[in-house]
């Protein structure tokens, strides 16, 4: 199926939709689906652009989607506008890039009620630097409580974009679609590009689907992509047949070609999303381009942590859940990993907290599976005194510091904008984290904060407790800046006088003390009593920075047993006895696997 | 295969009726108001008949009336089960017959016939000596009716034990101590003492996981546990099991039966039994077992051989509990299984050092120290029987 002949270049929108969590981006996405005539009223189904339940549930996007929506205007012109759902997360901040910079402009959505919330101006800046042409929609405007006027000057303070022509709409009710649709056309500049030079086109996202096998999303930048065609990746030097190409209407529609400006998929028989790299350049295999388009990145997982199956039978479960995992996101890695605590597991690589957070969750909820997850570490560069550079992955693995020259951490440029109200709490959490501050500006009723901070401080906690102490109003964003060296020790926790590997961390010298206090307090809670002391220790080396002890057991004996009770009490006990089996041995301590992973989640300092 | 073919067997019958329900207690005990007795006392003849023929011979060494309120049973009856009991199966010459029984005024107006039934020793669910208490445990009676009934009992057996309940809501050790002196200055020859548990399925469970109920914490519950210990034992009632005192040579006869893990028939809803390694399980719902035993003469829903290692596990858990431990000798011949090929052998190494436990080629047992630990123990020495 063909679908109608090329669309002038002057005729193509491609734009992407910037709003805060709530305020109705899918809902007027969905809106516009159905102005245009991408679907019935009836195909509709609610937010149709979040496809996989995590991202539904948090409103979060994880992968780059598209949709063609065909608009007559009333210039009486037929346009292709080409709409981009990005993801929305600083953890995945490269592929926003990417998704952004094969747009032209942007929607810019805020809740007539709330108003402009913090997490969005992270967004807009990205848009404006990439040159885009933004319009505000001031949406909800349906609500009792909206105040459009006060949203207008919230866009011109805080946001800093003039806001008197701001197209207002009700998605929920259906008011302002047709102008949002003209204002797309009227204001978003039509894509620029050659359609006689050689092809170029960059590769935005990539997803797995079990029919087509990989199917790529695509921006045209220069020449036309046709079906048949043999391409060339760039960055990874392969070449593919291309056996479909085509665009969602949301429907998947497959046509012969992609010409320049527009935005569509490709399918070439790929079997893995590792093999296609988000920001690469396709082009024709004979006289292709010979200069990749600017901006390509080679993703680095920041933030590992282990992951062990409770049931230590799950073991090959879980390899082959990460192997499926992984067939549609290149961006985590993973090896295997043994712990005297926790049994075989992986060490798994990830762009950060949320993407680790995702990925546990989907092999919870996917694939039916109970882990352990340690805490989060970063890379470590550790310079031996031979002169030797290792990469420390896991705590594990950390020298012997006899032989360790010094070592470096890595480092981010963290932007936070925030509530005047909390910014004396956030600048105390931003200190406590060995942070520097760089800059602090104040645009309307908020701050803009910019902070150096180690990246292992982040991946502590760093997220929830900012979160938690703005009220939620906090947002945050940030990029690696490199390593810097830092005095850096491995600290051990010795339960019964025997480490415990599954806790040891690099910290800062500065933070072990407190960092060993308050695990040793926490485990001295979830470890249950046994039938003698237990020392808890943390330790930097052979010296022992914080200590609890637990108590005896005093007293555990049934009070009540006769003849007619055995049976019950026998029950009881093979349940006990199970659980006890279930529990990791460390120096005759049973630890619960509850009091792992309630050790790491450290929630107060 | 079992030893205890000449063994005295203990038998139990249970009567399931209460006038209420203790927030407490998880036994299977019903309210009724109406109980037609006769038939009841029909079907547990027909069953002490069915179980004597498969006991043939053995001679009989204790009875135990238990509930339930055995006590709100007409003395009759009872006299008709100890009568056909006692012409099924030989009696020892020193048979100990218990009755439970409330500590109210109308069921010790009948504590005559009992005595007269054959019963010759009661034991008294006082529970505890104040009437605050008493109110909160659910019970019936005051604790001047309490004590009243307790003089009565006295007076017509030779043999009297009562409960009470200890570590309950916001007692504490002094509280306690004044109570057990009080309890000892009585002059029974037993006494048994609980501590209060929050079994599952009673209306304590509920209460105390809407945290409207709190219990003393491990270590005062540990206190008072020591203390009982020694308070009992200078009163010369030491505790011969985890929670039963007796001046030496006055135990319940009855009782040592399961913690030694002989052989026991129980008659009965819900009446567990224990011959010849079989455990057998009746209907627990009164109105099941009563139907069962008119509809077919029989009412058990288990009748299990046990496998020595299962034996093993219950005379393990059994017989731990006894100041007195377990003879390996005895373990060896009742459950068929030697001793230390039930246990852990480097944690009964580890509890020997740690002091919590005595063993040696006779004897196994619970140190004083470990004995208020016996089920931390248990899984510790069982846990590669899994």
């Amino acid at each position: 199926m063909t679908s109608a002949s090329s669309t002038p270049l002057a005729n193509i929108r491609n734009f992407s939709i910037i709003a805060h969590i709530d305020h109705g981006k899918s809902t007027l996405a969905d809106r516009l689906i159905q102005e245009t005539g991408g679907l019935t009223a009836r195909e509709m189904s609610e937010q149709l652009l979040d496809n996989m339940d995590i991202e539904r549930e948090r409103g979060i996007t994880i992968k780059a989607q598209t949709v063609r929506l065909h608009y007559t205007a009333q210039d009486g012109e037929t346009y292709q506008l080409n709409l981009m759902d990005t993801p929305g997360h600083v953890d995945f901040a490269y592929e926003v890039s990417r998704s952004l910079a094969a747009c032209e402009g942007a929607l810019l959505v805020v809740d007539a009620a709330q108003g402009v919330e913090a997490q969005t101006l992270a967004n807009v800046y990205q848009s404006i630097e990439h040159d885009h042409e933004i319009v505000p929609v001031i949406n909800k405007v349906d609500l009792p409580a909206a105040d459009v006027e006060k949203v207008r000057q919230e866009i011109e303070d805080i946001v800093g974009l003039p806001a008197d022509d701001a197209v207002l709409t009700s998605a929920k009710t259906g008011l302002g679609i047709a102008d949002v649709l003209e204002a797309v056309v009227a204001r978003i500049p039509p894509p620029k590009g050659d359609a006689d030079a050689p092809l170029k086109a960059m590769l935005v996202d990539s997803w797995y689907d079990p029919y087509l096998g990989v199917v790529i999303l695509v921006r045209i930048v220069e020449g036309t992509l046709k079906k048949g065609q043999q391409v060339k990746f760039m960055q990874t030097g392969e070449t593919h047949l291309i056996d479909r190409v085509g665009c969602f209407t949301p429907k998947r529609i497959e046509m012969t070609e992609l010409n320049v400006g527009e935005i569509g998929f490709i399918t070439a028989q790929i079997k893995e999303v590792a093999q296609t790299r988000v920001g690469d350049t396709i082009t024709s295999a004979k006289n292709g381009t010979a200069a990749p388009l600017p901006g390509f990145k080679e993703v680095q997982p920041v933030v590992f942590c282990g992951m062990f199956p409770i049931d230590a039978a799950d073991f090959e479960k879980l390899r082959d859940s990460l192997g499926k995992l992984r067939l549609n996101d290149a961006s985590f890695q993973w090896e295997a990993e043994s712990s005297a605590a926790l049994g075989f597991g992986f060490r798994c690589g990830f762009l950060g907290l949320l993407h680790l957070e995702i990925i546990q969750e989907r092999l919870t909820r996917e694939y039916d599976l109970d882990l352990i997850t340690t805490a989060p570490s970063v890379v470590y560069k550790v310079h031996m005194t031979n002169g030797e550079l290792r990469e420390l992955h896991n705590p594990a693995d950390m020298p012997d510091p006899a032989h360790v020259a010094h070592m470096e951490e890595p480092w981010i440029e963290a932007v936070i904008y925030v509530p005047d109200d909390y910014l004396g709490s956030i600048l105390k959490l931003c200190q406590d984290r060995r942070g520097i501050q760089k800059n602090l500006t104040y645009v309307g009723g908020r701050a803009q904060i910019t902070y150096e901070l180690p990246l292992n401080e982040v991946v502590f906690d760093f997220y929830d407790r900012l979160k938690s102490i703005s009220r939620g109003y906090a947002s945050f964003d940030y990029h690696q800046i490199g390593y810097r060296e830092g005095d850096l020790v491995k600290m051990n926790i010795l339960v019964n006088a025997e480490p415990v590997d599954a806790l040891s961390m690099v910290v800062h010298r500065s933070v072990a003390e407190s960092r060993g206090r308050g695990l040793c307090e926490r485990l001295k809670d979830l470890i249950p009593r046994h039938l003698f002391k237990i020392p808890i220790q943390a330790a930097i080396g052979g010296k022992v920075i914080a200590r609890e002890t637990i108590s005896a057991m005093r007293k555990d004996v049934t009070a009540k047993c006769y003849g007619g009770d055995i049976s019950r009490k026998k029950k009881l006990l093979e349940k006990q006895k199970k659980g006890k089996a279930k529990m990791r041995q460390y120096g005759n301590v049973d630890i619960p696997q509850e009091a792992f992973i309630a050790a790491l989640r450290m929630g107060e300092e | 295969m079992t030893g205890g073919a000449h063994e005295p067997l203990a038998l139990y019958v249970h009567w399931p009726f209460c006038v209420s329900k203790c927030p407490y207690c998880d036994f299977n005990s019903h309210v009724r108001t109406k109980v037609p007795e006769d038939a009841w006392l029909s079907a547990l003849l027909s069953e002490l008949e069915s179980e004597a023929a498969l006991t043939p011979g053995r001679p009989l060494g204790s009875i135990f009336f238990g509930g339930g309120t055995p006590s709100l049973m007409q003395p009759q009856s009872v006299e008709a089960i100890i009568g056909r009991a006692l012409h099924l199966w030989p009696a020892a010459a020193d048979i100990e017959i218990t009755l439970e029984a409330n500590p109210n005024s109308v069921e010790a107006a009948r504590f005559e016939g009992f005595a007269k039934a054959g019963v010759n020793r009661v034991s008294l669910g006082l529970q505890a000596l104040n009437d605050a208490d008493l109110k909160a445990l659910g019970r019936q009676h005051s604790a001047a009716e309490g004590l009243a009934a307790l003089d009565i009992a006295q007076a017509h057996f030779e043999r009297v034990s009562f409960d009470l309940i200890y570590t309950r809501e916001r007692q504490t050790e002094a509280m306690w101590r004044t109570e057990l002196t009080r309890a000892l200055a009585f002059g029974t020859e037993h006494l048994s003492l609980y501590q209060l548990t929050v079994e599952p399925g009673t209306h304590f469970a509920a209460r105390h996981a809407r945290g409207d109920l709190i219990l003393p914490d491990e270590d005062p519950a540990a206190d008072m546990f020591l203390m009982t210990q020694e308070m009992t034992a200078a009163a010369g009632l030491p505790a011969y099991e985890t929670s039963n005192h007796a001046r030496p040579g006055a135990e319940s006869r009855h009782n040592l039966t399961y913690w030694r893990y002989g052989d026991y028939v129980g008659v009965g809803p819900g009446a567990h039994g224990r011959r010849d390694g079989v455990a057998t399980v009746r209907e627990r719902l009164p109105e099941r077992w009563l139907r069962s035993m008119t509809d077919k003469g029989d009412a058990l829903t288990e009748t299990r051989a046990l496998p020595r290692p299962e034996r093993a596990e219950e005379a393990m858990m059994m017989g731990l509990r006894l100041a007195e431990g377990i003879s390996s000798e005895d373990f060896a011949r009742r459950t068929g299984q030697p001793l230390f090929d039930t246990i852990c052998e480097a944690a009964a190494h580890r509890l020997g050092d740690a002091g919590l436990i005595e063993m040696s080629a006779e004897h196994f047992r619970l140190t004083p120290r470990g004995r208020p630990l016996l089920d931390a123990v248990l899984r510790e020495l069982m846990i590669q029987r899994a």
